[in-house]
């Protein structure tokens, strides 16, 4: 990560200083006070804002887990809405099966994700770019196909109801408990993954998406590491997918859709590519993307015309707005947050030094 | 034999529609996931037509076929120029977003109930009897007949047309094209338009035979595979892709399980991929940049 002087008379004198996470006093107050905010927020918004942000706190899971294998190892997926199908049908079936708590689904949700990765992965080791999203997507089919065919089969045909997680006589059922489970679960996450990036296997992924044939001649298993990056993502993943299982209570292979894969992937293009911070963005953008279309909606008048087509008119807007980050603003959201911030730090001078620039 | 039918039925869907995969691959290295949305596009483009020239069907058809080309046309040079030099990836991820940008359009438009563009043009599908008792309806007929048609024109064009020479050296070396003289934007152009053309094709004579309505999309990515199979940059390995992949479907739907129908082309997709990864047919290349 390689990181732009965020302020003048601000200079690391040593590696342990380097490899805080938190460099500055301006930072800590900053983390501080979103840590503040958010924990305040469930004891003021409506459960409505509440949902809202579940579902916020689930995407940043799925989109950070993405982001680690696309935008850091360079390893392209379109098949992640089928990952998280196998984390939410792993509760379902056991949940509905067997009668499993969520100390038993959960782990075992993690494991068939990674198991999947595997498999996700083994085309990696011999396709690249455009066949590999193919691979993925293929298996984003095949996963979808056999949740279907389990629901079909055990006629669950419109999908399973899950009970919600309880430890010892208390259900996690309110949305306020669900926050801060959820919040924590998405910490845990980016806190991870900000770990493993600055690690030796963080490196690694770096060095292989930059260039496979140079990474190997530096002594980078090549076969190892992609194996890593897809096992980790997708045990994530299928984490998340199963977290939204529980969340939702109900399992049912419509709400995984090739649609679902586009949006995590739109996450992270909009969010921008390489950047976790771009993750979490993406996640907020694309999440709250069709409520705040809805919003506008039913702002303008003639509201009631577009009330049947309203995901006619979301599916035109995302197109448009996906279109429009991957012609006009590459690196995504974080992209303009950087420009902003560069305008800030070096003003009242316009351009950065041309040696050592940074992107 | 009516198994036979229906494969030859299915291959002939199937190849129409990865020969547009194959012709934007091969001539600009660009993998287009919105085919399967522009070939429905041309399908509802049909309806309008029809609405304009009702009586005349040949009219409609051709003024329905004029325009899906010039919307491919279109599509290069306001979109996929742009992102001319960007990463592989992301010119795809621009396809993938102009489809669902073309979904909801269409809905929009043209509302989800299914259409009928063969009762507009007053055109009756009726049942051709086969020897071996087996039966195929006219437009599927028409279909297989279109694609051998395309095929052997396509072929012939490739080979010995002027523009198709230039096309493929477009495709092999644009750099050398280029200082050649030929105008890699009106190659690229020509291109899309081409391929979005014989996909509305397909996409009309589908919705003349079975009705028009959202899942026409699905179909168009179902294609896909076919052009994997066979090798993304090969006109002949799409046609083999295609036979392969609906002999495939037919056989498994028939004797195993109807609910294969959506999986087993990807299923087969896997398998190739593994053994062959760059299809039957395709050129062995390498793909650094991702």
């Amino acid at each position: 990560m390689s990181r732009v002087p965020r302020a003048s008379g601000h200079f690391r004198t040593g590696y342990v200083q380097d490899l805080k996470l938190l460099q500055r006093p301006l930072e800590r107050w900053a983390l501080a006070a979103l840590l503040a905010v958010l924990a305040g927020l469930p004891f003021l918004a409506s459960p409505f804002l509440l949902d809202l942000a579940n579902q916020v706190f689930l995407a940043s899971i799925g989109s950070l887990a993405l982001m680690v294998l696309t935008g850091y190892a360079g390893q392209v997926s379109l098949g992640h809405a089928g990952l998280m199908a196998a984390g939410a049908f792993t509760v379902g079936i056991l949940a509905k099966e067997l009668g499993a708590p969520f100390w038993v689904t959960l782990p075992a949700a993690a494991l068939v994700g990674s198991l999947l990765g595997l498999l996700f992965g083994l085309p990696s080791l011999r396709l690249r770019g455009l066949y590999l999203a193919v691979s993925t997507l293929a298996l984003h089919f095949l996963v979808v196909y056999c949740g279907g065919e389990y629901e079909a089969r055990r006629g669950y045909s419109t999908g399973i109801v899950i009970d919600p997680p309880s430890i010892g006589g208390y259900a996690l059922t309110s949305g306020r408990a669900w926050y801060f489970v959820l919040g924590l679960a998405a910490a845990g996450t980016l806190l991870l993954c900000l770990n493993l990036l600055r690690s030796g296997t963080g490196r690694a992924w770096a060095a292989i998406r930059a260039n496979e044939t140079v990474a190997e001649a530096l002594g980078i298993g090549l076969a190892a590491h992609k194996l890593l990056a897809f096992v980790l993502s997708s045990l994530i993943t299928a984490v998340a997918g199963a977290l939204f299982a529980y969340y939702r209570g109900f399992v049912s292979v419509e709400a995984f859709s090739l649609f679902l894969s586009i949006q995590y992937v739109a996450m992270i293009i909009i969010g921008g590519m390489g950047s976790l911070l771009g993750a979490l963005l993406g996640a907020l953008f694309v999440t709250l993307f069709p409520y705040g279309i809805e919003a506008v909606l039913g702002a303008l008048p003639g509201a009631q015309r577009y009330a049947g087509v309203l995901f006619a008119v979301n599916y035109t807007a995302f197109g448009l707005v996906m279109i429009l980050f991957l012609v006009l603003e590459p690196l995504g959201l974080v992209g303009i947050w950087r420009r902003i911030e560069t305008y800030f730090v070096l003003w009242p001078f316009k351009y950065r030094a041309l040696a050592g620039r940074q992107r | 034999m009516q198994l036979a039918v229906n494969i030859a039925v299915l291959t002939a869907i199937y190849a129409l529609i990865a020969c547009g995969y194959v012709l934007i691959y091969r001539v600009s290295r660009v993998l287009n996931l919105a085919h399967g949305e522009l070939m429905m596009l041309g399908a509802y483009l049909l309806l309008v037509t029809a609405a304009q020239f009702g009586s005349h069907w040949v009219v409609a058809f051709a003024a329905a076929l004029g325009l899906s080309g010039l919307v491919g046309a279109m599509v290069y040079l306001f979109l996929m120029r742009k992102m001319t030099g960007e990463m592989v990836l992301a010119a795809v991820l621009t396809t993938v977003a102009l489809g669902v940008l073309l979904r909801g359009a269409t809905v929009l438009i043209w509302s989800a109930q299914q259409h009928y563009p063969a009762e507009r043009l007053n055109i009756t599908n009726f049942a051709i009897a086969l020897p071996g008792g087996a039966r195929v309806s006219l437009c599927a007929a028409l279909l297989v007949a279109t694609m051998v048609l395309v095929y052997t024109s396509l072929f012939a064009f490739l080979r010995f047309g002027r523009w198709g020479v230039r096309m493929r050296a477009a495709g092999q070396r644009p750099l050398l094209a280029a200082q050649r003289g030929v105008n890699l934007h009106v190659i690229y152009a020509m291109a899309w338009g081409l391929s979005t053309l014989i996909g509305a094709m397909a996409g009309m004579l589908i919705a003349m035979d079975e009705g028009l309505d959202q899942t026409m999309a699905t179909i168009g990515l179902k294609a896909f595979p076919a052009a994997l199979v066979g090798g993304l940059d090969s006109l002949l390995g799409a046609l083999v892709g295609a036979l392969i992949v609906a002999a495939a479907e037919v056989m498994l739907i028939h004797y195993v399980d109807p609910l294969l129908s959506e999986v087993v082309p990807f299923a087969v997709l896997i398998a190739v991929l593994v053994v062959w990864p760059w299809g039957l047919f395709g050129t062995r290349e390498e793909l650094d940049r991702v």
